[in-house]
């Protein structure tokens, strides 16, 4: 069966989760907070012509989204050779 | 040479190069017409991804959603919703369904849920999305074609479904991700190249999405900041704070359609074909930096066409454009009917205002925000002839990969899975492709009748992936205690409860007449319009799964050993289902 016995087994689960749950909350902020909820608050900077709400919302969000992306896969590979899960 | 010859040679050859890898890039067993034979690199799936995804919808479009008909801001629940879908699908998705290694996406749901039933109503999700999405892009094949080829809609149809049919039923998954790769190619640069001409003649920047941001030419005003004094001097709202319909509204909308990107089953599916777990990850980055390179594009095209139509129009304060005066770009584009001009007050002049009683441009299409931008750049015509072939692209790269998932729910999951789980693998590929060749003959179907809620249907088609088969997923994956009841019921009630909002205020299959609730913003549920209803109908799915499993007998020991081995990268190997 699996390489892990069942608490390193839950141990990674646990460390993956709460990696997702730091890069989510990011994912939250920049698109759902920056972009919506805030958007006025953030209107009131102007960077170059941007305001700084709409720059989220229509780039700035992308942007953060394909960082958070490979900052996932990088760290998550490094679990996995920590655990020793990874594939050949 | 004229466009038109010119349009002809460069469709015709992305077209020939289309078939030829076609023939390069046959399938000979299953595991290739499935999943391109599993070895597809990170980079390369990450590229046909982003075509799979960019329909014609993105392509042609998107930026006129976000300047005109959503005017501005309020676009942006778009550029966000439709890019951060992959954010979820590369954490809480791919990289678990593509260790659990199986083909479709209904048979990791049968599998988990330990239920043929749950495989069956899963089958019927996909379907329902995936049927509602490939009628929008049969539907760009034929606009494509009879605008930039002057050939009339059902013959371009024809040659689009026949283009389809050639790489999709002899390669399947194979053929159509060595051409995705291709059409990729083609659609990035006919989007980028106009965009950077225009970019440089209105601010002197050549990257359009600092362009968004800089001076114009010449003066030290804002692009932005301009263009939000022109529409409002006409009554439009200002452009970069046009709120659509209510904070709740873009909140629920761009949550539908962030869900709804990361349970579109032609899209998970892309992520079986690469090698490793950790490839799944990456290759999801990869899908969105090509993605993210129109989609960050996208919104200074809307600003800048904008910009230029207004003040094609409108070149001073309470100066317009004299109807005769009108630029040739006009006058080709009246003659399609993306234009339209009606002269109210007869003073000869183009008055645009965003009162309906005044307003003489009475029609501007959302299309032409793509469409015409090479013309009003006054750039070559190999650009224009480039933008036809990009538009074909988009369209038929997503038509395939939506018609795939199709073809694969049919017979891997419904013949292979449920109804004659005996036949050989032989039998089996000739069945997909037949199942194929039968997928493709209905989407032209629908795309030559399309039924009168054709209108709407991509946007439907997120909120019913959103409310389906995205919880699904997810509760296999990170829940081990749902049971195939729960989740039978999850999905079918959270279809059902968007089919519902969205039936009650557009009608009954869209039927007008048959909508027993206004669709207006005091009629809808905190004032969420039917569009953005899949966020809704996710938590209801969410909540009826948990209750239902409550209350009904633990799944089987085996499942806890199936979600633990999903979770792993490596494990005990291909042992498990089956």
């Amino acid at each position: 069966m699996s390489p892990l016995n069942e608490q390193q087994a839950q141990e990674y689960w646990r460390r993956n989760l709460s990696l997702m749950v730091k890069l989510l909350a990011i994912w939250f902020v920049v698109s759902y907070g920056f972009g919506i909820l805030l958007v006025d608050v953030l209107n009131q900077i102007q960077i170059g012509g941007y305001k700084l709400g709409f720059w989220f919302a229509q780039q700035g969000s992308i942007y953060v989204f394909v960082v958070l992306i490979f900052y996932y896969a990088r760290k998550m590979a490094a679990l996995d050779r920590e655990f020793g899960v990874e594939e050949e | 040479m004229d466009l038109q010859t010119l349009t002809y040679i460069v469709v015709g050859a992305t077209f020939a190069l289309y078939i030829g890898i076609a023939f390069w890039a046959r399938a000979g067993s299953t595991k290739d017409f499935y999943v391109a034979g599993g070895g597809i690199h990170p980079v390369q799936n990450g590229m046909a991804t982003a075509a799979d995804w960019m329909s014609a919808a993105s392509f042609i479009s998107m930026a006129g959603l976000i300047a005109l008909s959503y005017g501005g801001y309020g676009g942006s629940v778009f550029l966000m919703g439709w890019t951060g879908g992959y954010v979820i699908l590369a954490m809480l998705l791919a990289p678990y369904l593509r260790k659990y290694g199986k083909f479709t996406v209904p048979e990791f749901i049968g599998d988990r849920f330990y239920s043929k039933s749950a495989r069956g109503v899963a089958v019927i999700c996909l379907i329902i999305c995936s049927v509602t999405y490939v009628i929008g892009q049969m539907k760009g094949v034929g606009v494509a074609f009879s605008r930039f080829l002057e050939v009339d809609y059902d013959t371009g149809l024809y040659v689009g479904m026949t283009i389809v049919f050639f790489y999709a039923v002899l390669g399947g998954m194979k053929g159509i991700t060595y051409t995705q790769i291709a059409q990729y190619c083609v659609l990035i640069l006919a989007y980028t190249i106009p965009a950077i001409f225009i970019s440089l003649q209105l601010t002197g920047n050549p990257l359009p999405q600092l362009g968004l941001g800089s001076t114009l030419v010449g003066t030290d005003v804002y692009l932005l900041d301009k263009l939000d004094m022109v529409v409002t001097d006409l009554g439009f709202k200002e452009y970069t704070t046009n709120v659509r319909l209510s904070t709740v509204n873009m909140f629920a909308y761009t949550l539908s359609l962030m869900i709804g990107t990361a349970g579109l089953p032609h899209v998970i599916i892309r992520f079986f074909t690469v090698p490793k777990v950790k490839d799944a990850r990456s290759s999801a980055g990869w899908a969105l930096v090509f993605i993210a390179i129109l989609y960050t594009t996208a919104p200074a095209v809307a600003g800048m066409a904008r910009l230029n139509l207004m003040q094609t129009i409108e070149p001073e304060p309470g100066n317009y454009l004299a109807y005769d005066e009108r630029p040739n770009w006009f006058k080709n584009w009246e003659k399609t009917g993306l234009l339209q001009f009606e002269d109210k007050n007869g003073d000869g002049l183009i008055q645009y205002s965003a009162n309906p009683e005044t307003n003489e441009m009475v029609k501007i299409d959302n299309d032409i925000m793509v469409l015409a931008n090479p013309e009003i750049a006054k750039l070559p015509n190999w650009v224009i002839a480039l933008v036809a072939a990009g538009g074909l692209a988009a369209a038929l790269s997503t038509a395939a990969g939506l018609l795939l998932a199709i073809a694969s729910a049919i017979s891997h999951d419904l013949m292979k899975g449920i109804f004659t789980p005996d036949i050989p693998e032989k039998t089996e590929l000739m069945a997909s492709r037949i199942a194929m060749a039968g997928a493709i003959a209905v989407a032209g179907y629908l795309g030559l009748n399309p039924p009168g809620f054709a209108a709407g249907t991509v946007a439907l088609a997120f909120g019913l992936a959103a409310s389906s088969i995205f919880p699904a997923l997810m509760m296999g994956i990170f829940s081990k205690g749902v049971t195939k009841e729960g989740a039978i019921a999850g999905m079918v009630s959270g279809i059902g409860v968007t089919l519902f909002y969205v039936f009650q205020h557009k009608g009954i299959m869209f039927i007008p007449g048959t909508a027993f609730l206004g669709d207006t913003p005091a009629n809808w549920f905190m004032g969420i319009e039917p569009n953005a209803f899949g966020c809704v109908g996710a938590v209801v799915n969410f909540a009826v799964a948990f209750a239902v499993s409550k209350v009904t007998a633990a799944p089987p020991e085996h499942i806890r050993e199936l979600v633990e081995h999903v979770r792993i990268p490596v494990g005990s190997g291909e042992a498990t289902g089956h």
